[in-house]
């Protein structure tokens, strides 16, 4: 067994023991600690299939960004998780069923025999000094600009729906109203007096 | 070496995984979404199996777009999902019956 076998069996079963334990926890936040281990082994393999920039990405934004935002709404929501459990071993040995059915149809197509070594031989490794990010973002300012400034316009969208969605005006909290704040006058604020100066006696000369 | 089979072998046992957890969990809501993220990462993981095997990058700004729209639905989903629970105090699909759907 090579050291790249080594690597692969032993990330891809720990991915798979997680998954299992995302769909399985009885506790949402556990689900979302397992998601976070599944991500971390699928890094990993992603690490051996030389995409080092997505491998990186996929820690930093998944497990640092998405998956806290989870953690967040998971405390957040108190979760009656007894009530969420009831009825549950009801549709389990069906899920069970389709999903080993699954794999079976899906191993059968993308199989050895059709994706085995030789219909792919693995291709050389790149240079020591071949830089993934490099490549990735030649493409992606070239190419696929456009669809690169897609993406950006989705994530504005979605920063913009989140907060419509979330935002709430509670009645009695103070605001600003930038528009009355224009349209006020200097006479409104401000009123000058005529009067005598007034001068204030020091309490103790020396 | 590791043949492309297995690449796509794993991803294929993520996305039945996930698959059998949409089954399992259908009350949830908030699983339901992880499951939805475990779907992805296995097409993820198919994407840059055959970019490595194929020679082409491509692969690799497809995944990237992919993380981009889960990050957006995850994001627009969680905050559906805190709406829900301050009107209704529960998140339980069984209950949220409003629709008559």
């Amino acid at each position: 067994m090579t050291f790249f076998e080594v690597v692969f069996y032993a990330f891809s079963t720990l991915m798979v023991v997680a998954a299992l334990g995302v769909v399985s926890a009885r506790n949402p936040v556990h689900s979302v600690l397992f998601l976070v281990l599944t991500f971390f082994a699928s890094s990993a393999i992603w690490l051996l299939l030389e995409a080092e920039f997505l491998a990186i990405t996929l820690v930093l934004v998944y497990v640092g960004a998405v998956m806290v935002l989870f953690l967040f709404v998971v405390m957040m929501l108190d979760i009656n998780v007894t009530r969420m459990r009831e009825g549950l071993m009801r549709y389990a040995p069906f899920g069970i069923a389709i999903a080993i059915l699954l794999i079976v149809q899906m191993v059968m197509v993308v199989g050895p025999e059709h994706f085995g070594l030789l219909a792919f031989p693995v291709p050389e490794s790149h240079a020591a000094d071949y830089s993934n990010t490099k490549e990735l973002g030649r493409v992606l300012y070239t190419d696929y600009v456009y669809a690169f400034e897609l993406a950006s316009v989705i994530l504005l969208v979605a920063i913009v729906a989140a907060i419509t969605l979330t935002m709430r005006r509670r009645p009695n909290t103070r605001y600003q109203k930038p528009g009355a704040q224009m349209k006020v006058l200097k006479e409104d604020r401000l009123r000058i007096i005529k009067m005598k100066s007034e001068t204030i006696e020091p309490e103790n000369k020396q | 070496m590791i043949p492309l089979s297995s690449y796509l072998i794993l991803g294929a046992i993520l996305f039945s995984i996930s698959i059998a957890g949409i089954f399992i969990n259908r009350k949830n809501v908030i699983v339901l979404l992880m499951c939805i993220e475990l779907m992805l990462l296995a097409v993820n993981i198919n994407f840059i199996a055959f970019s490595h095997f194929l020679g082409d990058t491509a692969g690799q700004v497809f995944v990237f777009f992919i993380l981009t729209v889960a990050a957006a639905e995850a994001a627009i989903g969680l905050a559906i999902l805190v709406v829900v629970f301050r009107n209704r105090q529960t998140i339980n699909v069984s209950e949220l019956n409003t629709l008559k759907g």
